[in-house]
């Protein structure tokens, strides 16, 4: 397994001074020339030279989140009262020394980092966004998954009293994600409990939940309730219901059309309505990090 | 009165096509703009679709013929916010890049229906003026019934876009489907008393 790039982590210090500087002098255009600066003084890989942060408030009422209801706002417009605390989180299935934890003790447990991910949606969009959360690897270690655990399994929690959308069949309640065991050990995929050095806010997936950078938004889970570690793949509830457009890798793969969009492009959340779309990467630029975990694996029939 | 019906329609109608306007020179669109003013031009197309296909039935319920008046302006209408939606889509989404345009229309059948609808609505908006309801005299009406079908193709590119099953598309169908389930009644109709 590689590791992780410095230039893909943004320190924290170096982080909060450009966002006091740019909060002092009032400059929030400047952002673009800062960042593209501090990300060449670290020596950044050239496909990470424009992570360019997506603005708070787009990050923030521009959210997929059917359980609060289909339209794009509706997350940030209806989640406001829904109850994070208190929550528990089981982690379970084929290891050794299962757990329950609440998020309390998740934030006490794994300290905190920031990440600075890429997040493309299947929709052809894309978001850059400052993450706060551990690796995933930190939290599978400490059960000690046993031989048969093969993939690893996410339950998001099931409320139909406060999340108006689980009272319909949209989905196959409550939303259920899966990676490989692999794919979850990856140093790159995060549970996140913040972004933009705050609290998660509960439109984004509030209290806990995943990111895996490199894989179509949707399998990033959010408040999620389990973690389990299973023998056979999971069938994730966007596999349930339209298996013919969504596989269980969901790679980004400028190369393999969803039978809806094209995946060769996408827009940058945030820009005007003259720039137009960028290509899409392959793995979503993280490809020098992962490519190694799909060797050998025709990624158009394993979509 | 009825000579500042058309004129008032008219005016009216503009009204989704200024707020666009103002939304784009105010930036007022939101984190996703190419994307908010396709939706808004395609929905306002359909809600036109359903406003031209209500006319008739208005006319048997109020028993009053000025709906049939404004029919043919609403009906340009729908050209009219058809074409700006396929022209965002077109030119300011996909940048006259023919390519995956074409790709898109072969390969996606909710764009595929989409254009089929654009295409099947031009005859209808060139044969639109009273000239041509003179020279087409009965072809006309037939060739206007077209209408249904594009009516039907909207919708069904409205359901064939929406990731998984979404109110707003069932709603415009199912409104669709009743309108034109009303002609079939009043066809029957005059067939058994006729």
């Amino acid at each position: 397994m590689k590791k992780i790039k410095y230039s893909e982590i943004t320190p924290e210090n170096i982080y909060k001074n450009r966002r006091n500087f740019i909060k002092k002098f009032g400059l929030a255009a400047g952002s673009v020339f800062l960042s593209q600066n501090l990300n060449f003084s670290a020596k950044a890989a050239p496909k990470n030279e424009d992570l360019k942060l997506t603005e708070y408030r787009y990050v923030t009422t521009y959210n997929n989140y059917y359980e609060f209801g289909t339209g794009k706002s509706d997350p940030a417009e209806r989640s406001e009262k829904f109850k994070t605390t208190p929550w528990d989180v089981v982690i379970d299935g084929e290891v050794e020394n299962p757990l329950k934890l609440s998020i309390e003790e998740i934030t006490s447990l794994f300290p905190s980092e920031e990440r600075i991910y890429k997040l493309r949606c299947v929709e052809g969009w894309s978001m850059v966004i400052p993450w706060l959360g551990f690796p995933l690897n930190k939290i599978l270690k400490k059960v000690s998954p046993t031989s048969k655990a093969k993939f690893v399994k996410f339950t998001s929690i099931l409320d139909p009293e406060q999340m108006i959308g689980q009272r319909f069949p949209i989905l196959d309640w409550p939303y259920k994600e899966g990676l490989r065991i692999d794919e979850a050990m990856h140093d790159l995929t995060i549970m996140v409990t913040g972004l933009y050095g705050k609290k998660l806010p509960n439109q984004n997936g509030s209290p806990f939940r995943l990111i895996v950078p490199w894989k179509y938004g949707f399998k990033s889970s959010k408040a999620i309730v389990n973690i389990k570690l299973v023998e056979k793949m999971p069938t994730s509830s966007w596999m349930k219901a339209s298996p013919n457009e969504y596989g269980f890798y969901s790679n980004v793969n400028p190369r393999v059309d969803h039978p809806r969009w094209s995946q060769a492009t996408e827009r940058v959340i945030g820009e005007s309505i003259i720039s137009p779309r960028i290509p899409t990467t392959m793995f979503n630029g993280y490809g020098d990090e992962v490519a190694n975990l799909y060797t050998g694996m025709d990624l158009k029939k394993y979509f | 009165m009825t000579k500042y019906l058309k004129p008032s329609v008219f005016i009216l109608s503009l009204f989704p096509f200024l707020i666009i306007t103002y939304k784009i020179f105010f930036n007022k669109l939101g984190p996703e703009p190419v994307k908010e003013i396709t939706h808004f031009t395609g929905e306002w197309t359909l809600i036109f679709i359903c406003l031209t296909l209500s006319m008739s039935p208005l006319k048997t319920f109020t028993k009053l013929s000025l709906w049939i008046n404004i029919r043919r302006m609403l009906g340009l209408f729908v050209f009219f916010y058809a074409t700006l939606h396929l022209l965002t889509y077109v030119g300011l989404d996909y940048r006259f890049d023919w390519q995956p345009i074409f790709d898109d229309v072969v390969k996606k059948k909710y764009v595929f229906i989409g254009f089929a609808a654009w295409l099947l609505l031009i005859p209808l908006a060139i044969t639109s003026s009273r000239k041509m309801i003179m020279l087409l005299k009965n072809n006309w009406k037939k060739l206007h019934r077209l209408i249904y079908v594009i009516a039907i193709f909207g919708s069904l590119h409205y359901i064939w876009l929406s990731k998984t099953i979404f109110f707003k598309p069932l709603i415009y169908f199912i409104i669709i489907i009743l309108l034109l389930a009303f002609r079939i009644k009043i066809k029957n109709k005059n067939i058994n008393y006729g």
